[in-house]
C-alpha cells in the first residue's frame, strides 16, 4: 500500500499524529471519486474477494457432491447444481422457465413491483412516524404501546385479515410486504432520534434555532444513519413477507413460481426460483446502501478517513 | 456580590490587555452574576445537592476559569447558565437581565451565551462552512449570503480557509474545536461557554489551542467562562481563577491571575505563574482529597 498510495498513507499518519494542517490539505483535495477508487484498490488488495470466492465455490462444492456424487437420501428429490444451471439457462427448458422465456422475468417484474410499493408505502409512513415517536415523549406514549403490541404479529398471522379487508389478489400481497417493512423502519428511526447525542440538540439551540429547525437541522440527519440501517432491514424483509404472501395469492412473483413449481414436482425451477430471489433481493438491498451513502457523504468521508471517530 | 462586601482575596482585577481590540463595543457588556444559586437533583429532601449557595462574579470580557475536582457540579453551573438545566434557588443574571430565579427556574438557551462542548458538536452532517454560517442563519439575523460571507471572513481569521467544504469528521479534533468557537463567535454572543473543551486533545495540540484561544479572545474581547480541572490551562488562560470545593460546589478560593494580556508560552516558566499554580494547587489537592474520601465512604 505504502508504494502504491504516498499520499493516503500520509493522511492516516497524520490524522494519528495530530499534525492537522497537513491532513486538512490532503482531505480537501480527495474528491469522491478518489475516495471511491481509493476504498475498491483496498478491498481488491484484501483477501476479503477472495475468501468471498472460495465460500460460493465451497458451497456449490458441497450441494454437488451431496446431490451428485453420494447421492445422499436426504437429498434423493433434490435438483442437483448442474441440473438447476442446465435448466436455468437452457434456450428450450424441460419445465417451461429459463432465462429465455418472457415469463420468467414477468414473475420478477411483479415481484419487484409488489416489493417496491411496499417498500415506499412503508418508507413514506414509517420514517415520520419514526421521528415523530422519538422526538415526541408525549407522542410516543400514546403510540407507542400500540406498536410494540402489534409489531410481534407475524404477517403470516395477517393473512386472513388482509384477504376479508382487501378486494383482488395484489393490495392484500402489498399489504403483508408493508408490514413488516413498516415496524423495521419505524422502530429504526426512532432509536436513531433516541440515539442523537444530546449536545447536538443543545447545540443547536444555543445558536438560536427554535424547536423546529432542530427537527429539521439535528433530528433529521441525525437520524439518518439508524434510518438507512432500518431501510436495509426493512428492503430485506419485505421480500421475506412478500414471498408468503404470494404462496397463499397471486398469480405471478417469484414467491408463487416456488409454490407451483413444487405443487407440480419441477424441483429445479423451484431452485431457480429460489436463487432468483436470493439475487433480486441482494441488489435492492444494495441499492438502499448505496442512496444512503449518496445522501450521507458526510459519512461515507469519514469513513474514508480511516476514522473511527 | 452587590450585598455582600467583597472578600479579603479578592484583589483589583488586572488592566485591560494592551492590544486594541477589533469590536470596541461597549455595550456588549457579559456580566454573569451568580447569586446563590442551589441546584438539588432529585427531590429537595433526598436528592443530591451539586451546587450549594454559590455566589460569584464572571466579570465582562475577562476569562474566568472555574476548577474543581470531578463531579463537583461545575458543569451544573455552566448548564444552568446557558439554560439546559433549571436551579432549585438563587439567581443567575446576565448584565441587568435575569436569566433564571425565582419564578422562573430555567434559562432560555439562545446566541448571547454559546456552548462550546466537552466532546464537541460541530454537526457531523454540514460541512465545515454549514456549521460556523448555522447560528445567523436560523435566526434569521442575516441572509444566507450574508452569513456565508461573514462565515467565510471569520474561518479565514481563524486560519481555517481550505477548510469550508470539508465535513467535520475529516479533520483533526483540534481543528474541530477551534471552528466551534468560530461558529459561537459569528453570533457576536456576550459570553462564551466552554466546558473542559480541551480534555480529549493531546498536551501538544493543547497548547496550541491555547494560544489559539488567546488570541481569539484579544481580538473579540467575550466575557469567557471556562471549565477545566487543568491547574495551568486555568492560570495561563484566566484572569480570574474560581477554585470549587467538592460536591456540593461552591467557590473556595478566588484568585485574580494578575499577568497581562497577551500572554505566550513564556509566562509558563515565571516566577509569578508558579507562585500562583503552587496556591491553585495546595487548594485543588485539599478538595480532591476530600472528593475522594467521600467516593470512598459512598461505596
Amino acid at each position: 500500500m505504502k508504494e502504491l498510495e504516498p499520499s493516503y498513507a500520509a493522511v492516516g499518519v497524520n490524522v494519528a499524529a495530530g499534525d492537522a494542517a497537513l491532513a486538512s490539505d490532503e482531505a480537501a483535495r480527495m474528491s469522491r471519486f478518489e475516495v471511491a477508487a481509493y476504498r475498491l484498490s483496498q478491498w481488491l488488495r484484501s483477501p476479503r474477494p477472495y475468501l468471498m470466492l472460495l465460500g460460493f465455490t465451497l458451497f456449490i462444492g458441497f450441494w454437488y457432491l451431496t446431490v451428485e456424487v453420494w447421492k445422499l437420501p436426504r437429498f434423493v428429490q433434490m435438483p442437483g447444481p448442474t441440473a438447476v444451471i442446465e435448466e436455468w439457462l437452457s434456450p428450450d427448458p424441460t419445465y417451461g422457465l429459463s432465462i429465455y422465456s418472457p415469463e420468467y422475468y414477468q414473475h420478477i417484474w411483479v415481484s419487484l413491483r409488489r416489493v417496491s410499493i411496499a417498500f415506499l408505502l412503508a418508507t413514506a409512513t414509517g420514517v415520520p412516524l419514526g421521528l415523530f415517536l422519538g422526538w415526541s415523549q408525549r407522542f410516543k406514549e400514546y403510540v407507542f404501546p400500540v406498536f410494540e403490541l402489534l409489531r410481534p404479529i407475524p404477517p403470516l398471522a395477517w393473512v386472513p385479515l388482509a384477504i376479508i379487508m382487501f378486494q383482488g389478489s395484489e393490495t392484500p400481497i402489498i399489504f403483508l410486504t408493508f408490514l413488516a417493512s413498516f415496524y423495521a423502519t419505524t422502530l429504526n428511526t426512532m432509536l436513531g432520534v433516541e440515539s442523537i447525542d444530546v449536545s447536538f440538540v443543545r447545540a443547536a439551540y444555543c445558536l438560536g434555532a427554535k424547536r423546529r429547525q432542530v427537527f429539521w437541522h439535528v433530528v433529521v440527519p441525525g437520524a439518518m444513519p439508524f434510518i438507512f440501517t432500518g431501510l436495509q432491514i426493512s428492503v430485506g424483509v419485505a421480500w421475506f413477507s412478500l414471498v408468503a404472501g404470494e404462496m397463499v395469492s397471486g398469480q405471478y412473483g417469484l414467491g408463487y413460481l416456488i409454490n407451483t413449481s413444487y405443487t407440480m414436482v419441477q424441483y429445479p425451477t423451484m431452485v431457480i426460483g429460489m436463487i432468483t430471489l436470493g439475487v433480486v433481493g441482494y441488489v435492492t438491498s444494495a441499492g438502499v446502501r448505496i442512496v444512503g451513502n449518496y445522501m450521507m457523504q458526510w459519512r461515507a468521508r469519514e469513513l474514508a478517513m480511516g476514522g473511527d471517530q | 456580590m452587590t450585598s455582600e462586601p467583597a472578600p479579603a482575596y479578592e484583589q483589583p482585577i488586572a488592566p485591560p490587555a494592551p492590544s486594541a481590540p477589533r469590536r470596541p463595543d461597549a455595550s456588549r457588556k457579559g456580566q454573569i452574576r451568580i447569586e446563590n444559586v442551589v441546584k438539588i437533583y432529585g427531590s429537595q429532601t433526598a436528592g443530591i445537592c451539586a451546587v450549594d449557595k454559590c455566589s460569584f462574579d464572571v466579570p465582562a470580557g475577562k476569562i474566568t476559569v472555574v476548577v474543581g475536582p470531578s463531579g463537583c457540579g461545575k458543569t451544573t453551573l455552566l448548564n444552568a447558565i446557558a439554560g439546559f438545566h433549571s436551579i432549585t434557588s438563587g439567581r443567575i443574571r446576565l448584565d441587568d437581565a435575569v436569566l433564571c430565579g425565582p419564578g422562573q427556574p430555567k434559562a432560555d438557551p439562545g446566541p448571547d451565551r454559546i456552548v462550546v462542548f466537552q466532546n464537541g458538536a460541530l454537526f457531523p452532517w454540514k460541512t465545515i462552512i454549514d456549521n460556523v454560517a448555522f447560528g445567523p442563519v436560523v435566526q434569521g439575523r442575516l441572509n444566507r449570503r450574508e452569513s456565508y460571507e461573514k462565515a467565510r471572513a471569520m474561518l479565514a481569521e481563524a486560519g481555517l480557509r481550505n477548510l469550508e467544504s470539508n465535513y467535520p469528521g475529516e479533520i483533526s479534533s483540534g481543528m474541530r474545536r477551534r471552528v466551534e468557537i468560530a461558529r459561537a463567535l459569528m453570533n457576536d454572543p456576550k459570553v462564551l461557554l466552554l466546558d473542559e473543551p480541551y480534555r480529549a486533545l493531546d498536551s501538544l495540540t493543547k497548547s496550541v489551542m491555547h494560544e489559539a484561544l488567546l488570541e481569539t479572545f484579544d481580538r473579540n474581547q467575550v466575557t469567557v467562562f471556562f471549565i477545566t480541572h487543568d491547574l495551568e490551562e486555568a492560570i495561563f488562560l484566566g484572569h480570574r481563577v474560581v477554585i470549587m470545593t467538592t460536591r456540593p460546589c461552591r467557590p473556595k478560593k478566588i484568585l485574580n491571575v494578575d499577568i497581562p494580556h497577551p500572554r505566550d508560552y513564556s509566562v509558563l516558566t515565571a516566577k509569578r505563574f508558579r507562585e500562583y499554580l503552587d496556591e491553585t494547587v495546595q487548594a485543588v489537592h485539599e478538595e480532591a482529597l476530600k472528593a475522594f474520601a467521600a467516593g470512598e465512604r459512598e461505596r
